[in-house]
């Protein structure tokens, strides 16, 4: 599929997929919207999660491959790099806590150039590590703030995350520095993936799929937040309504609202079954994970079979006098 | 050996991928980049499956009937075998970070050379076979069909990998592209496919115990051979041992050592090594049946990495050693740290290995009791055992290259450093972002060290070259050492290629070189037999 193709059709999809609650409220189906799909998106989300989860698990780890990144644990005198190559599981927790947390393996990425000559030189290039650290973190805010819809009353957490988050007060309402960062996030990896020659040949629908969905979710939330107004003691009401599972839908929380919330759906639903999935997967990668101690504790892999080998008898049996010839001991004369 | 353009020529190029997508724009073959298929004799010898006269050029690669279904069949199977291959197929996003990781990326430019595309031939099939969104989309999911055309794109690219691993460290997730390529390699091998530079070697190390096929004796001349060399140097007489019941210490090397140079002098170094510590209690032995470290199976299947690493196991376990030592290998310490144990132990019938010398307990080798010859040199030096003059390697400026098995499949970086450090007096380190977790291959590794795909080895050996290069120019390094066979039998002509005057040594071979054996004569040469500049002239004034 060429790249413009590639772009563009999951655009058309992601638009029509706007289009289905703009029309679906006007026709009527606000229930449906407001209650059927995020309660089916939620069940898909969590469920397919759970699922691929299993799936992965079913499938064990019979070698322990660990890719190692800095000295292994050897002599007292030479000092152990604990993170990038953790001997013992608690030093695996804290690798998998900073490629987790802070996308350590990303933070290594480099730059190949090549000069005239050849020369090849390898510079620093930390774009990536900030646009997906900015963009993952801020979604983990923005969503975390809207737990203030959920819970009544608001947890104080939430409270503070908000203050710490609208910390420039600018404008009215209050700017979210999420918000903000979101938004040139997403717009840094949908362009990089655009732009950049070697990232456009290797995308596929479903790398351009969910930015446009995100965007969606994001300027949808946006637009109800500064521009065109929903009515927020409405929004509350329902959520509040899903959440204790006694579903009522309010009149006129108005369109924007259940696009962001149809887009949302789309995303957790689409989650399980895509590339999204690498939100668990990541916690399950064997190169990751384990811990660098192979030769002091044995691995044991729970396919194990005996296989054919050649031995020492069938060995001797072929060489031997070739063996005697030159000296070397034999079992049998 | 295939003909390839100047170094000149080669440099130029282009990573910009080309106008069509890379689905649709086909596999053309070139020479140089591929090697010769199996022999039958060589699939016949261990029993695997399609045997028969083929050429990678064929039209027809003469394939069982049902040949797709064994590549599905076969591709299921390990999905279900390997959470590493279940997870690589699901969870990249194609953020790209590794694409220019790749030295054959870096070399040719070759977009099928990303990382993350030679994972997506293989994704692809997976998506279109074995998810739902493959299945109802397909290419719109990104799936696509099993046909030859893309059997023979996924043969050509699995062996322009060399499973080196650097793209699995700047990978968010830790994808593996050794994984994809073993897997990748596993099916290719259910159909018979494989290259005859891993075949053959495996085939031999099967029979004889070691790639070369060297029976045993002349495995035995051979030392024999080194023996005399090291005495017209040194003017003292080693006495090695083989297949010895009840020696403490089972020492196994790649069998490259003992045939190439400059392996060979790195296999003296040992003999020197070993000779050196007689007198102090060690007892150790050599092997003919586990004649060699290293292991081509590693490149063909689980099975057959399993199959053939058994001997080192089985003949410590008839010679009655307490542990084994391992000699300068890549990717044989891959399978001795991360595979051995877990394929062939418990090795209860050893102990936790200890330095009969200084008393020092392997702590982190306690249960596959397997010590790396570096370790156990750096050990030595460390508690001063070893007399060294390390003025004798002063006619070297060197430089180290880590290889990519022990690097990002042990962390095993230190060690050497601290041997070559007491042993030379001039070393420098090439550019942090192309030594340890980032060392790049020497272009060679993974059984890809043929001279029919010479051009592949160049490109790839391209970054590794520069680097290189760049010391040489800086520093006038002119050896680079290492400490695996396969970057002693491919670094010297990637040297030659793109930095000549730099030469390659192992590190074993720098310790032969600076160790004062008791009653040697006054060393005039190396172990080269090259004159050492300036020892001629002490010994003047001596007189």
């Amino acid at each position: 599929m060429s790249a413009q193709k590639s772009i563009l059709y999951p655009l058309v999809a992601v638009l029509v997929l706007i289009l289905i609650p703009v029309i679906g409220v006007k026709l009527g189906l606000s229930y449906f919207f407001a209650v059927v799909v995020p309660y089916a998106a939620f069940i898909t989300f969590f469920g397919g999660i759970l699922c691929k989860v299993i799936n992965w698990a079913r499938s064990p780890v019979p070698f322990r491959i660990t890719t190692t990144c800095g000295q292994e644990k050897s002599f007292d005198w030479v000092k152990h790099n604990k993170f990038d190559n953790p001997f013992t599981n608690r030093q695996v927790l804290v690798r998998m806590a900073l490629e987790v947390l802070c996308f350590r393996s990303l933070f290594r990425n480099l730059k190949m150039e090549m000069r005239e000559g050849p020369k090849l030189a390898y510079g620093s290039a930390k774009w990536l590590w900030l646009g997906a650290l900015a963009f993952h973190w801020s979604f983990l805010v923005i969503l975390l703030r809207h737990m203030r819809f959920f819970a009544q009353p608001v947890p104080g957490f939430v409270d503070v995350l908000q203050n710490v988050d609208g910390f420039f007060e600018l404008g009215i309402p209050q700017l979210f520095l999420t918000d903000a960062v979101i938004v040139a996030a997403l717009t840094y990896l949908f362009l990089r993936r655009v732009v950049v020659p070697q990232i456009r040949y290797i995308s596929l629908p479903s790398d351009y799929f969910p930015l446009y969905v995100l965007f969606g979710l994001v300027l949808s939330g946006i637009g109800m937040r500064y521009f065109f107004r929903v009515d927020i003691v409405k929004v509350k009401e329902l959520a509040m309504s899903l959440v204790t599972l006694k579903p009522a839908v309010p009149d006129g929380i108005g369109t924007l609202f259940y696009v962001h919330l149809f887009m949302l759906s789309v995303l957790f639903a689409y989650f399980p079954f895509s590339k999204l999935a690498h939100m668990a997967g990541v916690f399950l990668s064997p190169t990751r994970n384990l811990a660098n101690n192979s030769r002091a504790k044995r691995h044991i892999n729970p396919w194990n079979y005996p296989v054919k080998v050649h031995t020492y008898e069938e060995y001797e049996e072929e060489f031997r006098e070739k063996m005697k010839e030159v000296g070397l001991p034999v079992e049998k004369e | 050996m295939a003909d390839i353009p100047k170094p000149e020529e080669l440099a130029k190029i282009d990573h910009t991928p080309p106008e069509t997508p890379w689905m649709e724009t086909p596999t053309v073959f070139r020479d140089g980049m591929w090697c010769y298929g199996a022999k039958p004799q060589n699939i016949e010898a261990v029993g695997m499956p399609n045997p028969r006269e083929w050429s990678p050029k064929d039209e027809d690669w003469k394939l069982p009937d049902n040949w797709k279904e064994i590549v599905l069949d076969g591709m299921k199977d390990r999905l279900g075998k390997f959470r590493s291959f279940k997870l690589f197929m699901d969870i990249c996003v194609r953020c790209g970070a590794c694409a220019d990781k790749c030295h054959y990326f870096i070399g040719s430019g070759d977009p099928k050379n990303m990382p993350v595309l030679r994972a997506e031939l293989l994704r692809s099939l997976y998506r279109k076979n074995f998810t739902l969104g493959g299945k109802l989309f397909g290419k719109l999911a990104g799936g696509r069909d099993l046909t030859m055309d893309v059997f023979k794109e996924l043969w050509y690219y699995m062996f322009q990998c060399s499973e080196c691993r650097r793209c699995s460290v700047f990978c968010p997730y830790g994808i593996d592209t050794a994984e994809i390529t073993m897997m990748g390699r596993e099916l290719i091998n259910l159909l018979g496919c494989n290259i005859d530079w891993i075949q053959a070697p495996v085939a031999n190390c099967y029979r004889t115990g070691n790639h070369l096929g060297i029976q045993p004796h002349a495995y035995v001349s051979m030392i024999e051979f080194f023996c005399d060399e090291i005495e017209d140097v040194t003017g003292v007489r080693v006495n090695p041992t083989f297949n010895r019941k009840g020696a403490e210490i089972l020492f196994i090397t790649p069998s490259g050592d003992v045939f190439a140079d400059p392996g060979t002098y790195t296999a003296m170094g040992y003999l020197m090594l070993f000779h050196y510590l007689e007198s102090m209690g060690l007892d150790i032995t050599w092997s003919t049946y586990a004649s060699e470290g290293g292991n081509f199976g590693f490149f063909t299947s689980h099975e057959m990495a399993k199959r053939l690493n058994a001997k080192m196991y089985a003949e410590a376990k008839r010679l009655g050693v307490k542990w084994i030592l391992g000699g300068e290998c890549g990717h044989m310490w891959r399978v001795v740290h991360q595979y051995m144990d877990t394929f062939n132990g418990p090795a209860d019938f050893l102990e936790e290995p200890v330095s009969p010398i200084t008393g020092t307990k392997f702590e982190n080798a306690k249960s596959t009791k397997m010590v790396h010859i570096c370790e156990f040199t750096a050990d030595l030096i460390r508690h001063n055992k070893l007399n060294l003059d390390p003025s004798r390697n002063d006619n070297l400026v060197v430089t180290f290259h880590d290889s990519c098995n022990p690097s990002r499949g042990m962390g095993f970086f230190e060690e050497p450093r601290y041997v070559i450090k007491n042993v030379c007096n001039n070393f420098y380190e090439m550019p942090s972002n192309t030594i340890r977790e980032e060392t790049f291959c020497c272009g060679s590794g993974a059984g890809l060290n043929a001279g029919e795909n010479l051009e592949l080895r160049m490109r790839g050996g391209l970054p590794r070259a520069n680097a290189v290069k760049h010391v040489h120019e800086k520093h006038g390094v002119n050896m680079l050492a290492c400490i695996c066979a396969i970057d002693r039998a491919a670094l010297p002509t990637l040297m030659e290629y793109w930095v000549p005057d730099v030469e390659v040594t192992g590190v074993h071979e720098l310790v032969g070189n600076a160790l004062i054996l008791e009653g040697e004569k006054k060393r005039t040469t190396d172990l080269r037999g090259e004159p050492l500049p300036g020892m001629e002239d002490i010994e003047d004034e001596d007189l």
